[in-house]
């Protein structure tokens, strides 16, 4: 508590007005200084550093680094699990997003209603966003397993044949996108309907009395009006989804099986890959950076494209 | 903190659609259009319908992993299978004990999670303090620097990250987890935003005519004004840190020191899948946070509401 004393004691002659002034000046740069710090030690100076790392031949287990250039990026691009990694997690971004935020809209609107015990349901809408993603994951490959999972059991019940949800490409993004949305969806639900409520009632009178239905003034008036938070959700989840990783490891039930995403890696997403090859074999952080700056500048790319179409959606409508 | 405290924060936004609200008396055409608003907002059977289904998918996945873990592996074989809890619940928490070390798991998160909730949490009072009430050159970009970097996935830096802990000799040690969790650029955010609405510049001014320094400020009036927003940073940055696993998982490797999430993952990587002595860690797992939740769940759906409106 050294800066509490400062100022406080003497308050009177020169000594006095000189450190009013100096706590005056300096106090604010001092109180937001542990924020740019730790940040910049722990956040932004690795993220940097990684472009640097990428260049060279590094592993932890040598001291030496050796400069390549772009060695490590072609030797990226050319390798086809690198593609096939990349592929499956635009597809499981893909099937995760699309049906989560539709369905978080709805709910949304849903709860805009005079409902009665409002908490009561907006808690029960954000109850899977308590889980953890290993819970979330180790919970739905139970009920996805192939054998005893409660999901196959339906299937069957129902007249359908049973499937091996782990074996195939299609029906094990389907099952990771199902843990994503499971929990986020009452997550986004509830961001969806802060923005709808600061929505100025007039306009839905006017809509109303033009004769629009409910569902006309989701679409018609609410969505428009709420096109900020939209793209903000996109691009959070996009961000969220292009570094997905606890799902996917653990329905391949961790271990080896778990880091390739599957015997055939049917399901190994980008960061998995960037596991695999930085921390999972030999340590090879040059090339390991070099997917993690790639998939940077893939995240950029995609969280951009979602940004000018859904603009083009507003000039459009 | 009193409850009223904690109500203004656990309030809707001041449109929201309260019952009650729009009854206000006002000016004949305005109680009109109540009436029509109230007639036309008033849900039907298929808004409840939705809302009980919506229910049952979110509670359903979290109270079968009770079934599994109340269960031995040889009933989730039976047709069809078990859907009420079993009888051999102690059983299976016993054999989680023994197969990792769950109970140190357990307190190396809370460790972890305790000390980053209450870093975060006075970091971004002290920050928001000075982004809001304090002037000084450079503010608004500094703000509008924070709110960028909410948006940079920092989670790619892991390799460099990696070799910082190795070389100041902190893998496989708590504070590898801690140390990056130390700051949050939401909370700077969150923090700025509430105490630019809820701390009146008047009080901050006659404060300083009686020769109170800005640290006594900060701490006699800022602090206590702040409670309301901390609770709210806090639980959500508790949750995050809890449930974290990416991080964690590269940078602890023996059992002693994992935390809940990477022990997790350890009992669901044997080479055959003991199911319910792996849901019975989930469940153990997600306890303590289902105790959070309902205790102060009112705060979390506030907070992330708030983060919304204004982000």
């Amino acid at each position: 508590m050294t800066i509490a004393a400062k100022g406080s004691g003497a308050s009177s002659g020169t000594k006095g007005l000189l450190r009013y002034r100096l706590d005056l000046k300096a106090s604010p740069y001092l109180y937001i200084a542990p924020f740019f710090v730790l940040f910049a030690a722990f956040g932004l100076f690795p993220l940097a550093f990684t472009a640097w790392v990428s260049t060279h031949e590094w592993s932890l287990l040598s001291d030496e680094h050796v400069f390549v250039g772009f060695g490590n990026y072609e030797a990226l691009l050319t390798d086809p699990y690198f593609w096939n990694a990349l592929g499956n997690t635009l597809s499981i971004l893909v099937l995760a997003t699309v049906p989560q935020l539709l369905a978080a809209l709805l709910l949304a609107h849903v709860l805009t209603l005079r409902l009665r015990a409002q908490t009561f349901w907006r808690m029960g809408m954000l109850l899977p966003n308590v889980a953890s993603v290993v819970a979330v994951a180790v919970i739905f490959s139970q009920l996805f397993g192939r054998d005893f999972g409660l999901v196959n059991w339906v299937l069957e019940a129902l007249g359908a044949g049973r499937i091996d949800w782990q074996a195939g490409t299609a029906s094990s993004h389907v099952a990771i996108a199902v843990m994503v949305a499971w929990k986020w969806t009452g997550y986004n639900a509830l961001i969806y309907l802060a923005a709808m409520q600061a929505v100025p009632r007039e306009v839905y009178e006017a809509a109303h009395l033009d004769g629009a239905s409910r569902m006309q003034q989701l679409f018609h008036v609410t969505v428009p009006m709420i096109r900020p938070t939209i793209v903000f959700t996109v691009i959070v989840s996009t961000i969220y989804g292009l570094q997905i990783f606890a799902e996917p490891q653990l329905f391949g039930g961790g271990g080896q099986n778990g880091v390739t995403g599957g015997a055939s890696r049917q399901f190994q997403t980008l960061t998995l890959y960037l596991y695999e090859h930085g921390f999972n074999r030999g340590f090879e952080f040059g090339y390991a950076s070099a997917v993690a700056w790639t998939m940077f500048a893939v995240i950029v790319l995609v969280a951009l494209l979602n940004y000018l179409f859904i603009r083009r959606i507003r000039s459009a409508s | 903190m009193t409850a009223a405290d904690l109500d203004t924060v656990a309030a809707p936004p001041a449109n929201s659609r309260r019952p009650g609200r729009t009854a206000l008396p006002g000016r004949p055409d305005r109680r009109a259009r109540a009436r029509l608003r109230a007639l036309r907002e008033q849900p039907g059977r298929l808004a409840y319908l939705t809302l009980v289904a919506v229910l049952f998918f979110s509670g359903f996945p979290l109270y079968y992993s009770f079934v599994v873990a109340s269960r031995d592996n040889s009933a989730l074989a039976t047709v069809p299978p078990p859907v009420l809890p079993g009888a051999n619940l102690v059983e299976n928490v016993q054999r989680v004990f023994d197969t990792v070390p769950f109970g140190t798991a357990l307190l190396n998160s809370v460790l972890v999670s305790g000390s980053v909730t209450a870093s975060v949490v006075f970091f971004s009072t002290l920050a928001g303090f000075a982004f809001a009430k304090l002037e000084f050159k450079g503010a608004k970009v500094l703000l509008v620097s924070v709110v960028a970097t909410m948006m940079v996935p920092v989670q790619l830096g892991v390799i460099p990250l990696f070799m910082l802990m190795v070389e100041l000799e902190w893998t496989d040690t708590l504070w590898a987890v801690i140390a990056p969790g130390l700051v949050s650029a939401f909370g700077v955010f969150f923090m700025t935003q509430y105490l630019r609405g809820a701390l009146p510049g008047s009080l901050i001014e006659s404060a300083r005519i009686d020769g109170a320094s800005t640290f006594r400020i900060f701490w006699q009036i800022v602090m206590p004004a702040a409670r309301p927003a901390a609770v709210v940073l806090g639980v959500l940055t508790f949750l995050t840190a809890w449930n974290d696993y990416f991080w964690p998982l590269i940078v602890l490797s023996s059992p002693e020191h994992q935390t809940v999430q990477v022990a997790l993952s350890t009992l669901s990587g044997g080479y055959v899948t003991d199911q319910s002595l792996v849901l019975t860690g989930t469940m153990l797992a997600t306890l303590p946070l289902l105790a959070v939740f309902a205790l102060l769940g009112k705060y979390m759906i506030s907070g992330i509401m708030q983060g919304a409106v204004k982000g």
